[in-house]
């Protein structure tokens, strides 16, 4: 009997339809930066984990860069074993709470659940938060025991996804692990750029704290490149370093007025907003401008992130201004569907080319082209091409450019032997992501250019077993 | 944590702080700079580093109280502290080869041009300070700028101490006197970078200024500092802090540098009502 026949007979048995996710509602949640998912009561997960057929080659795993045993901790919790089911994640993954919220899980492990084929697949991704808020919440976080100490020393470049994940594994492995994070708070991305209510701030809190448990060192304000050079970390005793600095510098389209106040990068704008708390200002000090009609000029995740955060800023319009359709968007099909029922207008087939100012330099409107699609570029979308004369305006008062972002220059400008590409990403030499700098190593968006969390880590994981194999044979 | 070991007033709102930041000052170099964050709830605020001593493990910052960071700053006292301190950031001065420098500072762009005056004039460079402010009141460290220079000129915008005029005025007379002049460091509120510039420009001497734009992170994540120089766009804490002051676009700078003037007033005053008691 194929999978598919056996899925059938079970199904006729019964047939549990996939269970919804319970949100804020719309109308209230564009009021505050409360978490948008409500999650799963344990009756919901365990009637959801009920519907995973156990398949003998799951296709979910091999979907997972982080290789979660996905049927076996589902199968805990459908008998009800959220902490086993959370010990069982946390074999491979060390960050549950964040990849059950910001995962692409409709282009990974649900992707190839046989489910999928003929209903809909079994809801991974809302299982996977399910159990680590589980645990989270009972209080019950396992330290796990550590093996003897190896005397080396690891030196971890940035506290992102990346960073964070080979930071838990190298600490498993008994290596001593010391993170350098330039900003303030550890958790890169995690915590300057996905809003407060895609990912709750506490909960990448939690997965910190549990690292330093675990007895990694963080060492905040530390501007690797500039406080030290990755030379001096060599000459301080550590044993190898990785580079998980993530992208880091924005793009900006370079069109005229781009930089007239009001005008902001996607990483401004959620770094004021998030890390900084710019939306509870004056109780914080940070401020943000509170645009009445803002236009983000976009169609990624970031950009639907920096949308919701202008509408729970107080916009009356709220846009999302994109030159090829919604076909073409990398944004994930939940977040659109989440900026769409908040009331976010989407101006496709749009691109800007100038901003026009006020005469304090404030942007007040924005000049725009119709655009039209032609053939596939390399990236397999279809090409925008502008159609002539049609350009038109629209008001706004604030614009937060989200096209993307290219390597932070800093650390290759100061590590001699450290090879980039022409970008300016950091050359690897395998996918363990060895540089061409002995005993240095990378992983994440500066060696792959902007990504998702779950690669990032899924880089890190892969380094962690080459650097381990590196400081045993010194 | 940073613990303040001094603090002096001045002048009428420019204010000194010495604080604790061992590894900083042991790596720093004249022209870099510092993003300070005095708490939890505060912003992220960029200024320059005025001198450091590697051996007490020390910084030294000079300020002007302008909004809600630097008025809770000049609150703080010596035992005190700052929570977080990254830097050292942005590139050095270029300070070899330089025959003969007119540093031009105003206001309390004197205590950053300073720094560069004293590593000019370490380097056998032969100084020529130019330093003003709006009233003798408010002319910071006159005596530590002559102890770097071989020529020292004070201006006052009111002429109640030195030159009566603009420090633009003294190195326009230095140029129409044929002084020979290799490289112009000017240092202070924007209007006054622009006059030197435009002073300087006419006969290609060559013009540094130190540009301190609203800025995040300081680490060329967010590109809050952006500012358009030879019309291009850079990002001030990796690119900068310096640039060719011919090239640079002054009239975007002061525009930028307003984006958040309500905020700060409100902030402000909530501050100084002390229902904001932190």
């Amino acid at each position: 009997m194929t999978d598919k026949d056996k899925t059938e007979k079970k199904d006729k048995k019964e047939r549990i339809p996939r269970q919804p996710m319970p949100e804020q509602d719309p109308r209230v949640r564009i009021g505050n930066f409360d978490e948008v998912p409500l999650g799963y009561s344990p009756e919901t997960a365990m009637l959801e984990a009920r519907r995973c057929i156990q398949c003998k080659k799951p296709g979910c795993v091999t979907g997972c860069p982080v290789d979660i045993d996905i049927p076996g901790f589902i199968r805990l919790v459908a008998d009800g074993d959220f902490l086993g089911a959370a010990r069982k994640i946390k074999e491979t993954n060390c960050l549950p709470a964040v990849c059950g919220r910001v995962c692409p899980q409709e282009d990974q492990c649900e992707k190839l659940c046989v489910l999928g084929k003929k209903w809909d697949p079994v809801a991974i991704g809302r299982l996977e938060r399910f159990v680590a808020d589980y645990e989270r919440n009972a209080g019950t976080v396992e330290i796990p025991a550590l093996p003897a100490p190896t005397g080396k020393r690891i030196a971890v470049v940035g506290a992102g996804p990346a960073g964070l994940t080979i930071a838990g594994d190298l600490v498993k492995m008994g290596h001593e692990v010391t993170i350098f994070e330039a900003l303030h708070k550890a958790g890169g991305v995690l915590i300057y750029g996905i809003p407060e209510f895609r990912l709750p701030k506490s909960i990448v809190d939690a997965e910190v704290e549990y690292l330093q448990k675990l007895g990694v060192r963080i060492v905040t304000d530390a501007a690797i490149g500039r406080l030290k050079t990755i030379d001096d970390l060599f000459a301080e005793g550590f044993h190898a370093v990785f580079l998980g600095v993530g992208a880091g510098a924005p793009v900006f389209m370079n069109i005229p007025g781009e930089n007239f106040s009001g005008i902001y990068s996607a990483n401004e704008y959620l770094t004021r907003s998030n890390l900084m708390k710019a939306y509870r200002f004056p109780e914080f000090d940070t401020p943000i401008a509170r645009g009445r009609n803002v236009a983000v000029i976009g169609g990624g995740n970031v950009a639907m992130d920096s949308v919701r955060t202008a509408l729970r800023l107080g916009a009356e319009k709220a846009y999302i201004i994109y030159r090829r359709t919604k076909t073409e968007m990398p944004a994930r099909a939940e977040e659109v569907h989440h900026a769409e029922e908040e009331g976010v207008q989407f101006k496709f087939l749009t691109n800007p080319i100038e901003y026009i100012g006020d005469e304090k330099g404030w942007v007040k409107q924005m000049v725009c082209q119709r655009m039209e699609l032609g053939e596939p570029d390399e990236s397999g979308r279809r090409r925008p091409v502008v159609v002539k004369g049609s350009e038109f305006t629209i008001d706004v008062d604030t614009v937060v450019v989200s096209v993307g972002t290219m390597a932070n220059p800093v650390i290759p400008m100061t590590t001699p032997g450290l090879e980039t590409n022409r970008w300016g990403y950091i050359v690897t030499k395998d996918e363990t992501g060895e540089t061409t700098r002995k005993g240095v190593w990378a992983g994440g968006d500066i060696v792959t250019g902007s990504a998702t969390v779950i690669l990032a880590m899924g880089a890190g994981r892969k380094a962690a077993k080459a650097i381990h194999d590196y400081v045993m044979s010194l | 944590m940073h613990r303040i070991t001094e603090k002096v007033v001045l002048s009428e709102n420019i204010v000194k702080t010495v604080f604790e930041a061992p590894e900083i000052a042991r790596k720093r170099r004249a022209g870099q700079f510092i993003i300070l964050m005095i708490d939890d709830r505060g912003e992220r605020i960029p200024l320059t580093i005025v001198d450091s001593d590697p051996v007490k493990g020390t910084l030294t910052i000079i300020y002007q109280v302008v909004g809600k960071t630097t008025d809770q700053l000049a609150r703080l006292e010596p035992g005190d502290v700052i929570q977080h301190v990254l830097g050292p950031l942005g590139h050095p001065t270029e300070i070899e080869g330089i025959g003969t420098a007119v540093c031009v500072g105003g206001g309390v762009g004197i205590g950053v041009l300073y720094p560069i005056a004293k590593a000019l004039k370490e380097k056998g460079t032969r100084v020529i300070s130019i330093i003003g402010a709006r009233t003798k009141k408010m002319l910071i460290l006159e005596e530590e700028s002559r102890s770097v220079s071989d020529e020292l000129h004070v201006t006052t915008d009111d002429g109640s101490y030195g030159y009566h005029g603009f420090v633009s005025d003294v190195l326009r007379d230095l140029i129409a006197a044929g002084t020979k002049i290799d490289r112009v460091f000017a240092i202070g509120p924007v209007p006054m970078m622009r006059v030197v510039a435009n002073v300087t420009r006419p006969h290609g001497i060559k013009t540094i200024v130190s540009l301190n734009p609203i800025m995040v992170d300081g680490t060329g994540m967010c590109g809050a500092c952006r500012v358009t120089v030879g019309g291009k766009t850079k990002f001030t804490c990796v690119d900068g802090p310096e640039f060719d002051g011919h090239e640079v676009d002054f009239g975007l700078l002061m525009s930028r540098l307003q984006m958040y003037a309500k905020q700060e007033q409100e902030a402000r005053e909530r501050c100084r009502c002390g229902d904001h008691d932190r």
